[in-house]
């Protein structure tokens, strides 16, 4: 079971938890990951654009790599788009396994691809004006190790 | 082809996509022709180290064959997440 999610709608971490947990399998470990939109350095808000069909496919092909490299027994991704202000929840990565080491290593493959390779992008708004934000070289450094 | 511009590309160029009959054979070759159409989109395609481009929804280089069906997508590198 996998389900891929691009919304503007928050998401309930719980529900989100509660779905993946639900399949009949033999499940000994969930991982999940969220993201938050920090409020750091005055930031007011944040829009998400991103490329409809393109990222749902882009997410896809990751997790299939996912599950070639992984014994991945339940998997959702939900990511939002739309202005968001900080605190917000922007993305969930969970993954369920029969161990933790693999829902560990499938959860953070998953946000280090989703980062560097699904066409999302950040406009961030603060008093001085929206800026749209600059790919960081830490994050294709995070990719490398999975290559 | 159908050209989709996403990000600041699609702010300096003005529009989120167009279709347009380029005889460009590749990427690198649509890019000269939209070049030519005016101050914005040479603004957009000023730095080519910013700019990253999907045909039909895969990301690709600029040596990239392109067909008259094709979607285009040019975008600044990705930040998601």
């Amino acid at each position: 079971m996998s389900e891929i999610r691009i919304s503007h709608q928050d998401f309930d971490p719980g529900a989100e938890i509660a779905a993946i947990s639900s399949v009949k399998a033999n499940i000994g470990a969930i991982a999940s990951f969220i993201g938050v939109v920090r409020g750091d350095d005055g930031l007011a808000a944040m829009t998400l654009d991103h490329y409809p069909g393109m990222c749902e496919r882009e997410i896809a092909a990751h997790v299939t790599e996912a599950k070639k490299r992984w014994p991945i027994l339940a998997l959702r991704i939900v990511h939002r788009v739309g202005r968001l202000v900080p605190g917000e929840r922007i993305v969930f990565v969970g993954v369920a396994s029969s161990h933790r080491g693999a829902a560990f290593e499938a959860a953070e493959f998953l946000m280090d691809y989703l980062k560097t390779r699904a066409p999302f992008w950040k406009l961030e708004e603060r008093k001085t004006g929206s800026v749209w934000v600059e790919a960081r070289e830490a994050d294709d450094e995070s990719v490398k190790r999975w290559q | 082809m159908k050209i989709l511009y996403f990000a600041w590309l699609r702010q300096k160029i003005g529009r989120s996509e167009e279709t347009l009959d380029v005889p460009a054979a590749n990427v690198a070759g649509l890019i000269d022709h939209l070049r030519a159409r005016g101050p914005g989109y040479e603004a957009a395609f000023r730095d080519m180290k910013s700019i990253r481009c999907a045909v039909n929804q895969e990301h690709v280089g600029l040596d990239a064959k392109l067909g008259p069906n094709d979607e285009v997508a040019f975008f600044p590198p990705v930040t998601g997440g």
